[in-house]
Order: structure tokens, then C-alpha cells, then sequence
């Protein structure tokens, strides 16, 4: 683990870019299978409505066209399932309305799919589109949770009275109530978590095929998880054994979450593949993506923070409503609840949290995972009352951080998270080091000389990564597992083949699991090469997501290797007449300890696949699987700090120095981490600063394209200035803990904990998420009353 | 997009023949705006007559007392072309913060100035310098020209061939960018040239480029940013959008216009 070569910590640059460099990657929309007829899914374009007969003669009737269906056609097939039961605090379930894959009664949401034209090519399938006639009644849409939970609202769904979905709850209200009796300080806030559009560079696409023969489905989909899809899709929507239903998710370009669900529009092309014994093809248009692609975030929150004198966090209430759109998505429960409400405690001692949730439907895009998924609507909400109490007490920000800090391990949280390891004064104290937050003032006042407001924010948080183990969140409502698998096939001649179960769509896991196996059996890292995202090579594993990928995945890669070796040293000891325990194994060869008599894992392959001098009753080949389990979730932490400069006139925010302190646990190549961390921190501060879904009343997408969503540019980042403080995982042999959410959950309050900072001066106390030019003139014009 | 006969003339002649020919013709030029539109069905052409080998209208030449750029020039041509910004340097600049590379490399003046999208950059350029549009038939003052968004002065077959720019004392460039979009949210030119000092905004107003008549004045009596710092901008006919309401738009204007001033030196 020097750092050096090939191995475990070195920068190793990606074997996967060779072909996403030179062309060469085979993205869904790059297969293409002979006699495909290409789909085209008809949207909503009303938020709500009923719908009445849908006449498809005239487009049945287009050139090219091939077949035309709609929800009629496919009743008798399942609706599209979801994958976590949420009870309310009273223990009744969660409203779980029937999502069907094609509108059938009504249309829920602009984007919702109505029917599907398959054609000859893409565009005869578009023409023909526009010739349906759906005959439809508006309703009165609910496009907002303030909408929704309106006396009278429209009822997205007839069996949730109030468009509820649930309410929930975690933590003791009792002792959190008790904490504010005592509490000498109370601090209040009101947030809002701006809803955001996901924007995967690459769109979603399918291509499904049926073969009669064999009566196997194969579905290549751009998915995170292809095994969670085809649980759903066979098991729950069309009834297909795993068996006869393959799904492939070749090189995928990007997902942030938006990639995890199963969509309709898979089981729409596998169920039509069917019908028409062709294979059929969709690759989603980038417009159509802005509405169907599933949303994150939209959450409004009111919180209290109790303190005692000396600035003690004593008790923390929160009261969210969060919107869940018009269907539920595959972890759109669990996402405001126990990926949020858990993380209230924070790096921090509060002794009594209590966290309540009312997630809403309405005539908007199913909102599910997006990059954080919860953990940075809880940070944000956290982490912008930790600044206010600051400011309310009139104590330091940092000082308020570190008197409040964990400092012992294990430590159990007042809800339901058990933290194993940290060091939060180490991150902080490096990131306050390398943003040179003392000579902070010096750079306000140099600003000020330039006719600009410049201000400093910070945010020392904590995430939970590798959401574990499968028996505790089964008992939360989870409907799936939540370990990995990994095989590690080591060949005749020693290279090596390693199937993952996760699935890689930009983190490089080609690269970093060879870096583990190469290191561990002392083989080329060239010798190694990591399969992924086809069933049918895979054995089941539950994807990627969570920033769990190299805590869980990696960990059962880990967990094959030891088995490999394990078996490798009783065919080693066999071919050097020594017992199984004296053998040695290091930098790929066998040993009987204390000799210089070896053999080299090659040696001991090639006799495993062709045992003629062979153990007694040991099977030959040299192949292992291990499913991995973990014991807890994983905790990464650190600390953000944000300076900004804001110009008064025009209140536009220019973001000029972003400084991270992390702990991600064990690193196994920096160069990637480091690329996760960018990648992160560009979406949170596209959260912050830019990104904003925004519905007109009448469910319209108004935010609905490029030209007013706005997507973090190049032009809009500083350079960023990363440190890495690390502290090991206690419960996995890698001491991993996580990489891939943790910008996009430290930094957004952060960045406007500085923008506040920025304009105090100005009377400005409030700053909502994106801090639009617009906005913080707005802000500077109230201020100045 | 639907299916359509693509042209390929080679003189004004054969353009305006094909133009004249079709049922639903259009002229294209870089495509930046028009591709975008037919690719969403809102345009949908039986014809498209390009532009691109029609001899004639490219190159900008340096006129003495002005500066003539051909109609199919792209932005980066004129943004890099050595007449411009050793004659007019804020037209020059202009031209370099429209869009990104991609437009400006395949987008032209011509075409801008034919769509006349209210939130394009030309207008305010033309407007504030006394342009003139050259067409296959006649001259066009900027003045003129502009007739409400997407709105010209242009009968339906007739083709911009150049524009040329009067060399002003000195002008200056202002934009707010829409932070999505990059169009302009306020757009402001400020020229001091042989028609007198003229404040032109685009990207503001749903009618399109329009000019500041108190500034102009007050800059006509001193040109300075002070003259036109207190000249308040009315938020009546300002466009409205997630990025901008009608307020700040007006508010933006006001702050685009002083600095423009400010940047003339």
C-alpha cells in the first residue's frame, strides 16, 4: 500500500477511459440488433387529466409504423413497483397507488407515458405520434407541496386523502420536547431544498429483444442496478422467470441516482418486444429526459436547534414535507426518511433529535435518489441552523462546530445510526489550514476596496454511505438486500477475470477493483479485468448507489480474493509436500514459510485447472464468489469551506475559492477520489448557486430545458483545493467508507452559509437555494427596506 | 424534423429562384437558430435554401468611415477579424460573447439579423451604431429594420447581403447573461459615432431592441458614467422570466448601461 505502481493507493490512471476516450465506449444507444424497429413514447402534456378512448387508426395507418399501444394494451401486465414500505407514525403503510406502465385512466404528471408507436425508424415513430387523439378531461393539477396539502386539493390519487403518502417519524419527540423545555437558546429556521433535474450527460435508452426460440428477454438499459431491474421487471410487472429475462447495462454515461429505477419505459420496450417478436429500441430525447427522468430533492422544512448558554446543542426538531411526485418511485420513500431523518444528529452530540416527515404526491415527476439522496437535504438543513445559531448566540461558527463535536467511537446516535470511527477536528482543523479561514478578514477587506461583498461559510458534515445490513433495513421497509457479490476467476495461466455485482457508470470500478485484486495476488494489474452490468455474466448483486460501491462491492472483491488464496495455499502446499498452514502467501507466490521453496499463483492455476497432481478431495478450478453483507452503514465526514464575492449592483455571486478536508476512508486510487470529490462538488454547487426546477401552478414544467435550467459550467467553478484526513472503517477489511456523494452533500450549505456571511453586512439573515443573482438582489432590496 | 428539399445555390439568383419556388422555403445561414426550431417541430420547412455557397457574402472590409461585414460571416469572423477591432473593438467583443465556440463558429450575422430573436446581441450593435443592412434590393436603417421580436423589415424572399457599421469615437458593450441560456437578460451598447451618442438595448424588452432616450441625452450633455447612473429604467414592456422578472431586467439594464459607458473610457 505504498502508493507505488499498480497497487492499492496508487493514481493509476483508468483503464476504462481508453475506449470512452477514442470513441470506443458501447453505450445503450450504440447497440444495435438486426430487425429493430425503433419506439417512441407519446407524453402528457397535461399534469392531470382523465383520459377517455385513445384513437390510434390514423397513426397506426403512418408510413413505417409498425404498432401503436396504449395502457388498454397492456392491462393485465403489472405496474411499475416500488421498492421501500414506509409506515406512518400511527403504523398504518404508506398509500402505494397502482403505477401503470401506460396511462390507463388518468394522466398524472407532463411526461407521463401514454402510448408507445413502434416504427422502421425513430422519426416515422415521432410522426406518427402526433396523429394520436387522446380524448381527455383536465383536472385541476396539484403541481407543489403547498398545492397539494390545500383544503380541497385535486386528488392525485383517489386513495390518498390529502395527497399523502405517509407520515413519519424517527427519534424521541418526548426528550426532544424535554430538551427545548430546558434549552436557555432556541434557534429556528425555515428552508426549502431546491427541487433539481438530474441531467446524466448520457439519456436514458433501451433497446429490448425476445427470442421465440429460446423464449429468453433481453433488455440493454441504462441502468445503475441491472439486477434490481430485472427482479422488478420479472418478478413484479411482467412475470418473466430470471432465467428467461437478461438485462445488460453496457457502458452508461452518467446517472447521479436518476439511473437506479426501474422505469416504465423498460417494461413498455420488453413487453412490446414481445408482443412483436422484433427487437425494439428508445433512446429517450434530452427534452423528454427534463420530464421523465426521475427529480431529487423538493423538500420544506422548519427546524429548531435548543442550546444551553455555553452554546450546547440539546435537542434538534425537525418538520419536513417533502413532495414525492405524481407515482412512487423505486426508493422515492425511503429517500426522505431513512436516508434523511437519520442523519440529524450530525458529527454532534445532540442528545435528543426527533425528525418528522409528510411526503406528498403531486402532478409532477416521480422524484426518487439523487447524488446524496437525502443526506444533503438533512446536511443543509443542519448545517445552515448550526450557522444561525452561531450567529444568534453571537459565538464563532467553527468555535460552535467543535464544542458540539463527537469525540468518542463507537457512537450511537438518538436515531438509529451507530457512527464506528471519525476524527471531525482533524478534517476541520486541516480544512480551516488550507482555507486560510484566519486570514479570512484581510480578504473581505480587499474585496470591499474592490466594491465587493466577500464572505466565508463553512460546513463540518457527516454522511452515512453503504446503507447496511440487509436484515436491519429489511426491518425498515426495505423490499430488497443491500449486500454485494463479487467472483474472482483467477485463469490457467494466472490472469484474472472479477465480476462485481455493482456497476460502474463514471467511477472508474474497471480500474480501482483491479488495483485490489492486483495488489492482493501479487498479479499485473493489466493480468486483471473487472466484468460488470450483464445478468448474465454476474452473479446478483444490487448495483451502484449510495457511494456503497467500494465499501460493499469492493469488500466482497476482497472477501473472493481471501477464499482464492485460502484454496491456492492447499494446492501450493500439496505441490511442495508442506502442510496447507506452513504456506506463506506474498507478492503472488506461495512459500512454505521459512524456505525459499514456491510456487507462483500462475503454477498453482494452471495445477488447479489441470489437476493431475492434484489434493484429495479438493474440487479443481481456481474460482471464488463471496456475498458481502456489511455490519453497519459507513461513515465518511469532513468539512467545506466556501468563499464567495457578491456584487451589490447586480447580485450576481461569484463563487472564488471552495476548500474540502475529507475523510472517505481507505483510498485506493487518488486520482479517482479526487475526481468523485469535483464531481460532487460541482453538483452541490450547482444546487446551490444555479439549479432549480421550478412548476407553474398548472403542473407545466417551466424549467423544462437548457435555456433556463441552469447546469454547472466549467466557467462557474474555482479551482478546487482538496485534503484528505483519513480514518479507517472499522467494520471492513478495506477501511472503505465512501466518495462519490460527498461534495454534493458538504458543500451546498457551505456555499450559501458564505453568501450569508457575504451579505450580513448588507442586513441580509436568509439566503434560499440557488442563490440566483436575481434572488440576492432581491435580498440586498428587502434589506435595504 | 420532418423531411425537406435542401438547396444549394450558388448565386443570389439561383437562392431567391428556390426561395420563390417552394411552398414553405427558408433561408439558412449557420443554423444556430434555425436547426433548433425545426428539430422541435416548430418550424417546418418544405425548402431550405442554404446560404453557404452563395458567392458574395462573406469578408469585412474596412470602408474608411465604416466597416462592411458580409452577411455570412460567422461571429467568430468578425469577433477575430484585425478591421474590426482595430475600427470598432466593442463590436469585436460583442461578437465574442455571443453564445459559446460552437455558435459562434457556424452562426452568422445575417442570420441573426434575419430571426431578430429579442434576446440576440446584434440588434443592440446595430441599433447603437447606425447600421445599415444591406440587402439583395435596397438599404435598411437599423432604424428601420427592427420591427418587434422575430418581427424585420425584410419582404419574405429578400436576403441580407452585408451590414455595414459606421466607425464611431468610441463604443462599449455591456451583457447580462441569462446563466442557462447565455442569451443576453440586458444587453446594452453605447456608441458615441457619427449619429450622435445612442444607448441601445436588447434582450430586455418583448419588442425587441429598443433605445434610451433620457441616457442618450444625458450622455449627449456628458458622457460619463455619472450622467447616467441616477436615470432610473421603468420595468413597463420588460420581458419576464425565471432568471429575470420585469424589476430586475430594469434594474439590469440601468447597471449594463453604466458600465458600457464606463468601458467606452
Amino acid at each position: 500500500m505504498s502508493g507505488n505502481g499498480t497497487g492499492i493507493g496508487a493514481s493509476v490512471k483508468r483503464k476504462e477511459d481508453a475506449r470512452f476516450l477514442t470513441g470506443r465506449g458501447r453505450y445503450t444507444d450504440d447497440i444495435n440488433l438486426p430487425g429493430q424497429l425503433y419506439g417512441y413514447i407519446l407524453r402528457s402534456g397535461m399534469a392531470h387529466a382523465k383520459i377517455g378512448a385513445v384513437h390510434t387508426d390514423a397513426a397506426k395507418a403512418a408510413p413505417g409504423v409498425h404498432a401503436v399501444f396504449t395502457g388498454k394494451d397492456m392491462e393485465g401486465v403489472g405496474g411499475i413497483p416500488t421498492g421501500w414500505l414506509i409506515h406512518s407514525k400511527d403504523g398504518s403503510p404508506m398509500v402505494e397507488p397502482a403505477h401503470p406502465a401506460l396511462a390507463t385512466d388518468k394522466v398524472r404528471y407532463v411526461g407521463d407515458c401514454v402510448a408507445i408507436v413502434v416504427a422502421e425508424t425513430a422519426e416515422q415513430a415521432r410522426s406518427a405520434a402526433n396523429l394520436i387523439d387522446v380524448e381527455r378531461e383536465e383536472l385541476p393539477a396539484v403541481a407543489s407541496i403547498e398545492a397539494a396539502e390545500a383544503d380541497g386539493a385535486a386528488l392525485v390519487h383517489d386513495e390518498a386523502p390529502g395527497n399523502v403518502c405517509y407520515d413519519w417519524e424517527v427519534g424521541d419527540r418526548a426528550a426532544t420536547d424535554a430538551a427545548f423545555d430546558a434549552a436557555d437558546h432556541v434557534v429556528s429556521i425555515d428552508v426549502v431544498n431546491n427541487r433539481l433535474i438530474p441531467n446524466a450527460i448520457e439519456p436514458r435508452a433501451a433497446i429490448a429483444n425476445f427470442d421465440p426460440a429460446t423464449g429468453e428477454y433481453t433488455l440493454y438499459t441504462t441502468s445503475q442496478n441491472p439486477h434490481l431491474v430485472r427482479l422488478l421487471l420479472g418478478a413484479f410487472v411482467l412475470g418473466l422467470p430470471e432465467h428467461k429475462l437478461r438485462i445488460v447495462a453496457p457502458d452508461v454515461g452518467g446517472g447521479f441516482g436518476s439511473k437506479i429505477p426501474h422505469y416504465a419505459e423498460e417494461a413498455i420496450l420488453t413487453w412490446t418486444a414481445g408482443q412483436l417478436g422484433r427487437p425494439v429500441k428508445w433512446t429517450c430525447e434530452r427534452l423528454d429526459a427534463f420530464k421523465s427522468d426521475t427529480h431529487g430533492r423538493d423538500h420544506i422544512s422548519t427546524a429548531k436547534l435548543a442550546l444551553d448558554a455555553d452554546g450546547h446543542f440539546l435537542g434538534l426538531h425537525v418538520t419536513t414535507r417533502a413532495n414525492l411526485g405524481a407515482y412512487l418511485s423505486t426508493f422515492a420513500t425511503c429517500v426522505p426518511t431513512y436516508l434523511y431523518g437519520i442523519l440529524f444528529a450530525g458529527p454532534y452530540t445532540t442528545p435528543a433529535v426527533y425528525c418528522e416527515v409528510k411526503s406528498f404526491f403531486t402532478n409532477t415527476v416521480p422524484v426518487d435518489a439523487l447524488r446524496g439522496a437525502g443526506r444533503p437535504e438533512a446536511t443543509y438543513l443542519l448545517e445552515r441552523l448550526v450557522d444561525k445559531a452561531a450567529v444568534e448566540l453571537g459565538m464563532d461558527r467553527v468555535e460552535i462546530r467543535r464544542k458540539n463535536f463527537i469525540r468518542e467511537f463507537p457512537y450511537q446516535t438518538p436515531v438509529a445510526l451507530q457512527y464506528d470511527q471519525g476524527d471531525y477536528d482533524a478534517t476541520l482543523d486541516l480544512a480551516l489550514e488550507a482555507a486560510d479561514w484566519a486570514g479570512f478578514e484581510a480578504r473581505r477587506a480587499e474585496a470591499a476596496a474592490r466594491g465587493k461583498h466577500r464572505g466565508i461559510g463553512i460546513s463540518t458534515f457527516l454522511e452515512a454511505c453503504g446503507i447496511a445490513p440487509s436484515a436491519v433495513v429489511g426491518s425498515l421497509g426495505a423490499r430488497a438486500g443491500l449486500y454485494e457479490s463479487g467472483s474472482v476467476r483467477v485463469h490457467p495461466t494466472g490472469s484474472v477475470s472479477v465480476f462485481t455485482g455493482t456497476h460502474s457508470h463514471g467511477q472508474g470500478h474497471e480500474t480501482t477493483f483491479a488495483q485490489i485484486v492486483s495488489d492482493m495476488l501479487g498479479v499485473d494489474f493489466d493480468a486483471v479485468d473487472v466484468v460488470h452490468g450483464d445478468s448474465a455474466k454476474i452473479p446478483f448483486g444490487m448495483g451502484t448507489y449510495g457511494s456503497r460501491s467500494l465499501a460493499v462491492g469492493g469488500t466482497a472483491i476482497y472477501l473472493a480474493v481471501e477464499k482464492v488464496i485460502e484454496k491456492g495455499r492447499k494446492i501450493a502446499a500439496h505441490l511442495l509436500e508442506a502442510s496447507a498452514e506452513d504456506i506463506e502467501f506474498e507478492n503472488g507466490s506461495f512459500t512454505v514459510a521459512g524456505t525459499d521453496r514456491s510456487k507462483t499463483l500462475g503454477e498453482v492455476a494452471l495445477t488447479a485447472y489441470v489437476p493431475h497432481n492434484y489434493p484429495e478431495g479438493l474440487e479443481p478450478g481456481l474460482e471464488e464468489t463471496a456475498f458481502y453483507d456489511p455490519l453497519n452503514f459507513t461513515f465518511p465526514a469532513g468539512t467545506h469551506i466556501a468563499e464567495v464575492e457578491v456584487d451589490p449592483e447586480t447580485g450576481e455571486v461569484e463563487l472564488v475559492a471552495v476548500t474540502g478536508a475529507d475523510d472517505v476512508g481507505r483510498i485506493i486510487n487518488p486520482m479517482i477520489v479526487d475526481g468523485q470529490l469535483h464531481g460532487g462538488l460541482a453538483h452541490g454547487i450547482g444546487q446551490a448557486l444555479l439549479e432549480e426546477c421550478v412548476y407553474q401552478d398548472d403542473g407545466q414544467l417551466e424549467t423544462g430545458s437548457y435555456m433556463n435550467y441552469t447546469m454547472p459550467r466549467a466557467a462557474d467553478l474555482p479551482f478546487f483545493n482538496i485534503n484528505h484526513n483519513t480514518t479507517l472503517c472499522t467494520h471492513n477489511p478495506l477501511g472503505a467508507k465512501g466518495v462519490g456523494e460527498v461534495g454534493s452533500i458538504g458543500v451546498p450549505p457551505a456555499v450559501i452559509n458564505a453568501v450569508i456571511d457575504a451579505l450580513r453586512p448588507l442586513g441580509v439573515s436568509d439566503m434560499s437555494m440557488p442563490a440566483t443573482s436575481q434572488r440576492v438582489w432581491q435580498a440586498i432590496q428587502r434589506a435595504k427596506g | 424534423m420532418n423531411d425537406f428539399t435542401y438547396h444549394a445555390p450558388t448565386s443570389l439568383d439561383d437562392a431567391l429562384a428556390a426561395l420563390r419556388g417552394a411552398e414553405g422555403g427558408t433561408l439558412i445561414a449557420g443554423g444556430q437558430s434555425l436547426l433548433p426550431i425545426m428539430k422541435l417541430n416548430l418550424a417546418a420547412p418544405t425548402d431550405v435554401v442554404s446560404l453557404a455557397g452563395v458567392a458574395g457574402l462573406d469578408g469585412i472590409s474596412d470602408d474608411g468611415d465604416s466597416v462592411t461585414v458580409g452577411a455570412m460571416c460567422t461571429h467568430a469572423q468578425v469577433a477575430g477579424s484585425a478591421a474590426v477591432q482595430g475600427r470598432i473593438p466593442a463590436l469585436a467583443a460583442m461578437a465574442d460573447g455571443i453564445g459559446d465556440a460552437q455558435v459562434r463558429n457556424a452562426g452568422t450575422i445575417g442570420g441573426s439579423l434575419a430571426h431578430n430573436d429579442p434576446a440576440a446581441d446584434y440588434p443592440a450593435a446595430c441599433v447603437a451604431l447606425g447600421a445599415t443592412i444591406v440587402t439583395d434590393r435596397r438599404e435598411i436603417a437599423s432604424d428601420d429594420y427592427f420591427q418587434g421580436m422575430f418581427m424585420t423589415a425584410l419582404e419574405d424572399d429578400e436576403i441580407i447581403t452585408a451590414v455595414r457599421f459606421p466607425v464611431p469615437a468610441r463604443a462599449a458593450y455591456a451583457k447580462f447573461a441569462n446563466p442557462a441560456s447565455k442569451y443576453a437578460v440586458a444587453g446594452v451598447m453605447v456608441a458615441d459615432g457619427p449619429a450622435g451618442v445612442r444607448v441601445a438595448v436588447t434582450g430586455a424588452s418583448g419588442d425587441g431592441v429598443f433605445r434610451m432616450a433620457g441616457m442618450e441625452a444625458a450622455l449627449g450633455g456628458s458622457f460619463s458614467a455619472e450622467a447616467v447612473a441616477g436615470i432610473g429604467v421603468s420595468s413597463d414592456g420588460m420581458l419576464s422570466d425565471t432568471a429575470a422578472g420585469a424589476e430586475y431586467r430594469a434594474h439590469l439594464v440601468a447597471v449594463m448601461a453604466k458600465r458600457a459607458v464606463e468601458a467606452c473610457g
